[in-house]
């Protein structure tokens, strides 16, 4: 019935006359078809496996319908312990992420050096590399057969901060650099004319024009360290456990499904929240 | 606080590249000099250089006796106002103001009067709350003017900074300008345009610039009634430049002898004899023309015609004529001895 009211309007003309708004507002309804495929592919691999992840966090395997893995799992000290873990290094990892970023994107954007540009390209080649490279290449350095020594710290939470800073900068690098190539030569110019010394330029023109291009860089970076699972699994093994390896553990090692599944769902809820934040402050950001 | 600008053989150069040839030009103490020149002539590298934006491959620039050239921009003490305001977005009217006094470390109390008195100066007070987006071209010109005011300068620079502006408003803004500089007489004022009309009104002394190099530099007046050479002569107000030769007692211009001044040219030279079309009128008279109507343009308050003589156009500003001659028709053109002025021939492009 739908379709037979529809067809007329869409394909009998009639709406044609009315402008060429019309028509563009009509055109993607004939390729609506088109968006069937990857949803269904969307909701077949990504979905059902999180809708079964969120089932299966609310039955336990002694059957029925219980918030009782919840309260097992919130109860133990080791999820608590891995929460908090996870979001310090998470939240110490953005605040280093965007120092680190700030000042290389500042000496990128306004230090003419050669290569300036060449940094700037490689800083967007190094987002494509796989996260354990970094830590990879941090354990040849600085691992137990390191070439520079052995540095038991790599073990540790502050090896993990180390790695997800080495690895995450360009991520805030990257809006940074597209930011202050909008800001107008002329303003930093007339500060510095006026007597502002470097120093004040940075902190009172360049920051507040680059604040939501950190923000939105600060946010994503942020959400990643959350879920971040290589570089930890790499490093900080042995000591560290955040959310994403109490997953791991719980369901490879211990056989903990529910747990596993409810220590999952939090990681998502934290993670979803984050990007609703994300996409928030990057629309304000134009990005 | 010092005043007045020198640049003592002033050149500057990107790569092999002479963007500024060895200026020399003094900026008297309280006096406006306008820098004329179109696009490429180096009249904004030489304010950059004053400013400490470009560095000079050779010369020294001096603001008061202070030798500038190596200082850096923040320890000039200069304002400076560009042509698209460049005031901070994000920071309201008074504090795009207050910055200049509060990178000085201006005492909190006084930074307040100064802004005060700075936005009363500029007809801004109304907006002191306001963001710069939310104001007028006009408007954000005069809170950058403001800004460059409140910390006192000895020397202002303002670069091109009516051309961002529309026809109406520049006018309105020229007034506010020379009225700004009898408010502040000690002000030596480095005036950067393109725009001829600006630099004859504000001007004390117009410095003329063209291919990186000074050609000329006088008061409106003498630029105006005896230019040096043809590139001031039609960039300072338009003028007809003839191609004449000479003879004694006057030039021959197409076979037609013209009265003119021509003390200290030799007779036989090839010489280039500027009039300008305001000066030019129509019917008889002495320096008599005839020639053939070519192009009739209305002006509102005056006609302007373009006459073929001999080869060569003259333009004729004629008041606005009852009933002006049309196209073909034959004209005579006149205009008297003392307002032409002889140039040497053709040393410099039209």
């Amino acid at each position: 019935m739908a379709e037979a009211v529809c067809r007329p309007r869409a394909g009998g003309g009639r709406s044609r006359p009315r402008g060429a708004g019309r028509a563009s507002a009509t055109a993607p309804r004939r390729y609506r078809w088109a968006a069937v495929p990857p949803v269904a592919l969307l909701g077949l691999f990504f979905l059902y496996p999180l809708g079964l992840v969120v089932q299966q966090s609310l039955h336990p395997d002694t059957g029925g319908t219980s918030f009782r893995a919840y309260a097992g799992v919130f109860a133990s000290a080791s999820f608590r312990d891995a929460l908090g873990t996870t979001v310090w290094i998470a939240l110490a990892s953005t605040l280093g992420c965007l120092v680190l970023g700030f000042l290389l994107a500042l000496v990128i954007a306004f230090v003419p050096f050669p290569g300036a540009r060449a940094v700037a390209r490689f800083a967007d080649v190094y987002l494509s590399f796989p996260s354990f490279l970094i830590t990879l290449a941090l354990l040849f350095l600085y691992g137990t057969t390191g070439i520079i020594g052995s540095f038991p710290f790599l073990a540790t939470p502050w090896g993990v901060l180390l790695a997800e800073v080495t690895y995450f900068t360009p991520f805030v690098m990257r809006p940074l650099l597209a930011a202050f190539s909008q800001v107008d030569t002329a303003q930093i110019e007339a500060a510095s004319s006026l007597g502002a010394r470097a120093p004040r330029i940075v902190a009172r023109v360049i920051l507040p024009e680059a604040l939501p291009a950190l923000a939105a860089g600060g946010s994503l970076v942020l959400v990643l360290c959350l879920n971040e699972f290589g570089i930890v699994l790499f490093t900080g093994a042995k000591g560290v456990t955040t959310l994403p390896m109490l997953v791991y553990s719980k369901a490879i090692l211990e056989s903990d499904y529910p747990g596993a599944c409810v220590v999952a769902v939090v990681n998502v809820l934290i993670s979803v929240g984050l990007y609703g934040l994300y996409r928030l402050v990057s629309r304000r950001a134009g990005a | 606080m010092s005043s007045g600008i020198r640049f003592d053989s002033v050149s500057v150069a990107y790569g092999g590249n002479v963007v500024l040839d060895s200026l020399d030009l003094t900026v008297e103490p309280g006096e406006v000099m306008a820098l004329l020149g179109p696009s490429g002539s180096g009249k904004t590298t030489a304010l950059r250089a004053v400013a400490g934006f470009v560095r000079p491959v050779s010369g020294r620039v001096f603001l008061g006796e202070r030798d500038v050239t190596d200082l850096p921009p923040y320890r000039r003490g200069i304002g400076m106002v560009v042509q698209q305001y460049a005031l901070f977005p994000h920071l309201r009217v008074a504090d795009n103001v207050a910055f200049g006094l509060r990178a000085r470390r201006t005492a909190r109390a006084e930074v307040r009067q100064r802004v005060a008195e700075a936005l009363e100066m500029t007809g801004m007070t109304a907006y002191a709350r306001r963001h710069p987006r939310e104001l007028s071209g006009g408007q954000q010109q005069r809170v950058a003017i403001a800004r460059a005011l409140a910390i006192r300068p000895g020397v202002l620079l303002l670069d091109e900074p009516l051309s961002a502006l529309d026809a109406r408003l520049r006018s309105g803004m020229l007034a506010e300008l020379a009225r700004l500089h009898r408010e502040l007489p000690d002000v030596s004022i480095l005036y950067v345009t393109h725009d001829q009309v600006e630099a004859l009104t504000l001007a004390d002394r117009i410095a003329v610039m063209d291919r990186a190099r000074l050609r000329a530099c006088g008061t409106p007046a003498e630029l105006y009634r005896a230019p040096a050479d043809e590139f001031t002569a039609s960039f300072v107000g338009g003028a007809n430049l003839l191609p004449v030769t000479v003879g004694s007692g006057g030039v021959d211009f197409a076979g037609v002898p013209v009265k003119v001044d021509t003390a200290g040219v030799a007779a036989g030279a090839r010489a280039t004899l500027c009039v300008r079309p305001h000066a030019v009128g129509l019917g008889e008279g002495p320096n008599r023309l005839v020639g053939t109507v070519t192009e009739v343009q209305w002006r509102g308050a005056t006609h302007r015609l373009y006459v073929a003589v001999g080869g060569q156009v003259v333009m004729a500003d004629l008041r606005e004529l009852r009933d002006p001659p049309g196209f073909g028709d034959d004209v005579a053109l006149h205009f008297a001895p003392e307002d032409a002025v002889l140039l040497p021939a053709g040393v410099s492009r039209g």
